[in-house]
């Protein structure tokens, strides 16, 4: 049994951390978006619900909102679709090159988001590496343009940098899937095809769930891919969020919408949490 | 030995059978560099237990696996009747295997775990249910039918994983240490279980042990294996009291091992001498404890004459064990001998003891490895 001194030693610390860091903050964010910001440019603490109203009912928030949310589902299936297949084989097909090819998957991870960011902006760019090519091989005769600052553009990016994260968790899934399930499938006379699906993509379920998950949310969320390659087409409703705390000075509409993003990415964790326990058997 | 003989030995045993389900023909596998089935030959008899027997590392689960399809062999074939097996994948062959950690599909209820096999061979929906129950049925598992595995103990696994093969009807079933995880008693009443179900269904049961005492309970021949070749293939009765090596002779039950000069029909092995057959020179000779007598003065024992003989040595431990006590008994010249005498009383001091010749069987001193 442990001390309640040492209890208390190792609880205090992460404690008071997300209080600091984490619920005082949320909390004045929440205040701060029932209040208004007056002519004169000042915060004025008079308690309503104008911003909420002014998101329900101006339409630009929600045409952003929606299309955050439309490159997100973009970039979860296009990572779903990278990832589970390179998943798959790294779990079952590698062998003696599968430690090479997880650490391949790793190492962007640690490249800087913004190093890769760049990346895609010398690759789409008008003078940039894709249109130079294509060129060169007389595809095209002038640069594209709509390779760069546009929502094509961000889901690319997105995608690219949030595949690791999409990939792992179904990898994890994979790997505790016992092999001697797969033979007893093959034994009782289902060929592979019929094994990964009856077998062996139900059991990885889970981990797709949670790789998704990932993709989504952290989409969802992002500013800076749209910031370095999205342009006006591009831009998301994170981006809306960082204009109105900065440049436009309206810093209780942005709580309000802080706050609305907050609840929608909550309830959406909530909910596959559920799933994945109802998924994931003993 | 060289293995050619040992071969050799192993086709004589082999070649008995008749109309074989299963030919295996000079399997040879590797991992790597390692041999681990060195040259193996051997029939199964349509509707036969049998039992392959070995040490772990003996590659006895290796062989099943080939029969089943999950390896690949380096050397060698296998047939069921004229079909060439190892040349078809897994799931097109016609034998099913009970895994030894079950491998129930932890997604699936009981039902589809059994239905399982049915659906991926496309048999009529119709006849689906009927056909799991009546397997559910065979192994006592109805009721559980709607069940989740996480929710079934590990014998109540070990049926549903022998029910999800059986309702495939299978050529051949491979069964892969299916009761090493149970414990003592659940074990011993599914090895009754699993011997009157064989019986029923009448389909060929390859099994894997490495326990000699469920081997010899349960088959109709025992192939006995030791690191990658066959020991000897016979039934249990033939393997216990001819065994054809030193190692089966003392892997199968216990023995004493005689080393003796064989000179004119007598053999003898320090101060003990019998009459033998055998050819002369030095040979091996495998005594069971059980056939070691004590003999008492008082009781009318016939006296020893050509075929049975006699030995003097001092009791050096006794241990009750119920209806046969174990005795240790000191024949001078480090040499000690094992005996199971029926409640012989407490021994003690010098004794006089007799067996029949024939008794001692003659081994082969098999070098493995």
């Amino acid at each position: 049994m442990y001390s309640r001194a040492y209890k208390t030693a190792v609880t205090i610390p992460p404690l008071l951390w997300v209080t600091v860091f984490l619920l005082v903050p949320y909390a004045i964010l929440f205040c701060y978006s029932f209040w208004s910001v007056s002519a004169a440019q000042t915060i004025v603490h008079n308690w309503n619900l104008q911003n909420y109203l002014q998101l329900a009912r101006n339409p630009i928030y929600m045409q952003v909102l929606f299309r955050s949310m439309r490159i997100a589902a973009s970039v979860t299936v296009l990572a779903l679709l990278l990832g589970y297949p390179l998943a798959y084989y790294l779990s079952f097909h590698a062998a003696k090159r599968k430690d090479l090819l997880y650490q391949l998957v790793i190492i962007p991870l640690w490249a800087s988001y913004l190093v890769r960011g760049y990346a895609w902006k010398t690759i789409l760019g008008s003078d940039g590496v894709l249109n130079g090519f294509l060129q060169y091989l007389h595809i095209t005769h002038r640069p594209v343009e709509f390779f760069l600052y546009s929502p094509f553009a961000v889901i690319i990016t997105l995608t690219h940098i949030y595949t690791p994260f999409t990939l792992l968790p179904i990898y994890a899934a994979l790997e505790h899937i016992p092999r001697n399930l797969v033979e007893a499938s093959h034994d009782l006379g289902a060929s592979p095809w019929s094994t990964f699906r009856r077998v062996i993509l139900p059991l990885s379920l889970p981990g797709v769930l949670a790789g998704a998950t990932f993709a989504f949310v952290l989409t969802l969320g992002d500013f800076l891919a749209p910031l370095l390659v999205g342009g006006p087409s591009g831009l998301m409703i994170s981006n809306v969020v960082v204009s109105l705390f900065g440049a436009a000075y309206n810093w209780p509409l942005g709580a309000a919408i802080s706050f609305c993003m907050m609840l929608l990415v909550v309830t959406l964790l909530l909910i596959t949490e559920r799933l994945e326990k109802r998924l994931a058997v003993s | 030995m060289t293995e050619a003989a040992a071969q050799a030995a192993a086709s004589a045993s082999a070649v008995a059978v008749a109309t074989p389900i299963l030919s295996i023909r000079q399997i040879i596998k590797r991992f790597g560099q390692r041999p681990v089935l060195r040259g193996i030959t051997l029939d199964v008899a349509s509707g036969e237990f049998l039992t392959i027997l070995g040490e772990s590392g003996s590659g006895k689960t290796t062989l099943l696996r080939l029969i089943a399809g999950f390896e690949d062999l380096d050397r060698g074939e296998i047939w069921m009747g004229a079909e060439r097996l190892d040349r078809i994948p897994a799931h097109r062959r016609q034998v099913n295997t009970v895994f030894q950690s079950y491998a129930i599909f932890p997604h699936l209820s009981v039902f589809e775990n059994v239905a399982y096999g049915l659906r991926a061979k496309v048999t009529p929906k119709s006849e689906i249910p009927e056909r799991v129950t009546k397997a559910l049925a065979m192994v006592k598992m109805g009721e559980f039918a709607q069940a989740a595995p996480a929710k079934l103990s590990g014998g109540q696994q070990q049926r549903v994983a022998l029910a999800r093969a059986l309702v495939n009807r299978p050529r051949v079933l491979l069964l892969d240490e299916p009761l090493s995880a149970l414990d003592a008693n659940l074990r011993r009443q599914m090895q009754v279980e699993l011997k009157s179900l064989q019986r029923e269904v009448g389909i060929t049961f390859i099994f894997v042990t490495h326990d000699q005492e469920e081997a010899m309970a349960l088959s109709d021949r025992v192939a006995l294996l030791r690191a990658g070749l066959l020991e000897q293939v016979a039934p249990p009765r033939e393997i216990y009291g001819e065994p054809a090596t030193a190692y089966a002779a003392q892997f199968i039950g216990q023995t004493n091992l005689l080393h003796a000069e064989v000179r004119d029909g007598i053999a003898s092995a320090g101060s003990i001498t019998w009459r033998t057959s055998g050819v002369a020179g030095t040979a091996t000779y495998s005594l069971r404890p059980e056939c070691i007598r004590l003999v008492t003065e008082s009781a009318g024992m016939p006296s020893a004459d050509a075929t049975t003989t006699r030995f003097r040595g001092r009791i050096r431990n006794q241990s009750f064990g119920g209806a046969m006590d174990l005795i240790e008994i000191d024949c001078g010249a480090n040499h000690t001998l094992r005996a199971r005498i029926a409640s012989p009383g407490i021994l003690s001091g010098e004794r006089e003891f007799e067996f029949t010749a024939n008794d001692a069987v003659r081994v082969r001193e098999g070098e493995a490895g």
